[in-house]
């Protein structure tokens, strides 16, 4: 009944030994941390410049203030939303076979969820005033309510990577001898003096439990607020009852597509072919097609109701969208980033891992320029004519260190995420041999 | 505390902070007074202070008079928030008058320390659909009394007062623009690099209701000159239209001045015979600005 771990047998010793074995410092990966660490610095003197002479060294100007920083920031809260709908919704439903990628998906929530914060204040004007929003938050505004979530989530996610993660590092503080002095250090910290009692299982899975179903609702509200940013305005092209909808289901796209990526370099770096199966892959190219259909049927009302109501101004924005300056982005963000991808992962073959993987890669791109479709365009065209104003405050193009700055964010991820796995092991042994044990009675 | 005292203390804190009244409030009070006695003697500090007339001027410590227009920044941070008692402002106005001279325009970006790019006023020329000409409109804020840039401001930067006027502490906003996004007239502007003349201002103490010095990283926007109001004048654009286009009031008073001909009219006789409109009154955001149609008007 559960195929998706190898009928092969392992037994505990060798399943601590293929888990454990991604948890130190190969040189393969101080050279691969190294390389990130230089891109980052390179991408932060961009900040620097910015924080130096303001945000003026942005494409940004007074009709489309909000550009890639926002799309971006959007993007990374859709994507942490991912560990929520693996870990907690099938979690809780005892979907059997996404229990060794609940970590995986945690680790995707926790990095994109942290940077996603860091974001904002990269396209805050005085983020030298960030105390301000605590000094004087108003209740009234939705940036208020989106911080508030923000740092919830964040806080949960880590406990719920951290808590289900105590077995493993007390199994690491046990049998890994040959790692530096801090480390053994830290996991004897983190650990909490774990010692395999029953009575401590016990608790560990009560409280993760509670935090299971405390996600759900918290991970529904930031991407809802989020998009809250916009239809509370009174803007066409954001001004949308569904937008709260909208955003989740896509969020659920992009995160679908970022855990197959992670799941596949996982697999292939620390030789885990026998625990993240094909199988997995599989089964996540089918969760994938059941996310990205109901994204389409949003996408469809988005466009159809208002395109139908010829003569309003939302009829405008939709026109610009379908035929107009950005069809083009619109027409490839929609066709080869949503619809070709979900039909090609219809067949069987393509919902193995390399095909898989290389489609998602596809996905998640598609995903953030669809972000930007949302953020940009609808400033594009306001309600008054743009005039008396430079030329290029007619379009929108980011510049250089605004690209710079938006990479240090996705650089600043694959650092969170390399090193956390390099720390720990990514898949949760004990509730592997768990599962093995649970098998072998069965069988 | 009474206003006098409050100003006297104003000034105490100004050179306090200037660093040159030495340890105690009382040595800052001797020394004003020194300098009121014999102002010929210059003791060699200069600081820049902006006069009456708002023309920046620099002075000698030692040579500032009671009178002079520099206050402490707390006490203009308060009476910015707080705003004119018992009044409501309104601005009417006259498309049918406008010839696009950009007078207000010029007046304004000068008072407020703005690049030409910068706008708080913005003569627009629009399209008329039904006699297929365009027409010239002026487009200030226009002081929503439901201002849907105030509610989404997370920090209370940018606010209503009892007067109706809509401001900006640029002294507390964090520049994220969310309230640039929320403005359905597109009124405001935000200082993407350093600010026009930056270290010609870079001392002087920031007045919120004339919003100058503008900062790098805030938004700005038209205050409707509350910082003349205050001194019973008209807004800097309203005088500088050579046209007459603009009418200034009060609405509690039911009367508007004419910025050009400064002839004063009541002001729901003007509206009603002039059968005036505000923006996109659809949007619930109740405007404080209205407008006579781009036709041969009456008044
Ligand atoms: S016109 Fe715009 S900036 Fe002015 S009060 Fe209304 S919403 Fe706010
Ligand atoms: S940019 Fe400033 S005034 Fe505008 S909403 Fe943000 S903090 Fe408030």
């Amino acid at each position: 009944m559960n195929d998706t771990i190898t009928k092969e047998n392992l037994n505990d010793d060798q399943i601590d030994q293929d888990l454990l074995k991604n948890v130190n410092w190969g040189n393969k990966f101080k050279l691969w941390l190294a390389f990130l660490s230089v891109s980052l610095i390179i991408c932060l003197y961009f900040y620097y410049q910015q924080l130096q002479h303001g945000l003026g060294v942005t494409g940004l100007h007074d009709y489309v203030s909000w550009g890639i920083y926002i799309s971006n920031f959007v993007f990374f809260v859709a994507t942490s939303l991912i560990g929520m709908l693996i870990s907690s919704v099938l979690g809780l439903m005892n979907v059997h076979w996404v229990k060794p990628l609940a970590r995986i998906a945690e680790l995707v929530a926790v990095a994109f969820a942290i940077v996603a914060g860091l974001i904002i204040i990269t396209d805050m004007g005085r983020p030298d005033r960030l105390l301000n929003v605590f000094m004087h938050g108003r209740v009234q505004s939705p940036i208020v309510w989106d911080i508030a979530v923000i740092v919830t989530y964040v806080a949960i996610s880590v406990l719920l990577l951290y808590i289900p993660l105590l077995p493993d590092i007390a199994l690491c503080r046990d049998k890994l001898k040959n790692v530096p002095k801090w480390q053994q250090k830290m996991y004897k910290i983190l650990a909490l003096g774990w010692s395999g009692k029953t009575r401590q299982f016990k608790i560990m899975n009560n409280y993760t439990r509670i935090l299971l179903i405390l996600i759900i609702p918290i991970a529904l509200s930031i991407h809802t607020v989020t998009s809250w940013l916009f239809a509370m305005t009174l803007r066409s092209g954001w001004d949308s009852p569904i937008f709260g909808p909208y955003f989740v289901s896509g969020a659920f796209v992009a995160g679908c597509a970022a855990v197959i990526i992670t799941m596949f370099f996982f697999q292939r770096n620390f030789k885990l072919q026998k625990y993240i199966t094909t199988d997995h892959f599989d089964r996540m190219g089918k969760l994938l097609v059941l996310v990205a259909l109901v994204y389409v049927y949003f996408n469809i009302n988005e466009i159809i109701v208002p395109g139908y109501k010829a003569n309003t101004a939302d009829a405008k924005h939709v026109d610009e969208m379908l035929y107009g300056h950005e069809s083009l982005m619109f027409w490839l963000v929609q066709l080869g980033g949503l619809v070709i991808p979900f039909l090609l992962i219809l067949f069987k073959p393509m919902r193995k891992p390399l095909p898989l993987t290389l489609i998602s890669i596809v996905v998640l791109a598609g995903a953030w320029f669809k972000r930007v479709l949302i953020v940009v365009p609808t400033q594009l065209s306001p309600y008054y004519p743009i005039q008396n104003v430079p030329e290029k405050w007619n379009h929108y193009s980011p510049t250089v260190p605004e690209i710079a700055i938006t990479l240090a964010s996705f650089i600043l991820v694959l650092i969170i995420m390399t090193v956390l796995a390099k720390l720990f092991p990514v898949i949760s042994i004990w509730e592997v041999k768990e599962e093995m044990n649970h098998n072998k009675e069965l069988a | 505390m009474s206003k006098a005292n409050k100003n006297d203390n104003s000034r105490r804190n100004f050179l306090q902070k200037l660093g040159i009244a030495g340890a105690s409030a009382v040595a800052g009070s001797a020394l004003l007074l020194q300098g009121c006695n014999n102002s010929n003697k210059a003791s060699g500090n200069k600081v820049k202070v902006l006069t009456a007339d708002n023309k920046l001027v620099e002075v000698d410590v030692a040579h500032l008079q009671p009178g002079d227009k520099i206050k402490d920044l707390e006490y203009l941070q308060d009476r910015g928030r707080e705003g004119i008692p018992g009044k409501k402002f309104v601005m009417v106005v006259d498309l049918a008058k406008c010839k696009n001279a950009r007078k207000c325009m010029k007046a304004c970006q000068s008072a407020h320390q703005l690049k030409p790019e910068m706008h708080h006023i913005n003569v627009l020329e629009m399209d008329d659909p039904v006699r297929h000409t365009s027409y010239y409109m002026p487009k200030p804020c226009q002081h929503c009394d439901n201002p849907p840039c105030v509610s989404v401001c997370p920090v209370d930067a940018t606010f209503k007062r009892q007067d109706g006027i809509v401001l900006i502490d640029n002294e507390r906003c964090i520049g994220c623009r969310f309230c640039v996004a929320a403005c359905p007239y597109s009124a405001r502007s935000f200082n993407w690099t350093e600010p026009k003349d930056a270290e010609e201002f870079a001392e002087v103490t920031y007045d919120m209701e004339l919003n100058v010095p503008q900062k790098k990283g805030t938004v700005t926007k038209c205050a409707f000159s509350a910082d003349r109001l205050r001194v019973g004048k008209l807004p800097y654009c309203v005088s500088a239209c050579p046209n007459g286009v603009y009418y200034f009031g009060d609405a509690n008073e039911d009367l508007v001045t004419n910025g050009t001909t400064k002839k004063t009219v009541r002001l729901s006789a003007l509206l009603d015979e002039n059968a005036a409109y505000t923006l996109m009154p659809e949007l619930g955001t109740k405007p404080s600005v209205y407008y006579l149609p781009p036709r041969q008007s009456k008044g």
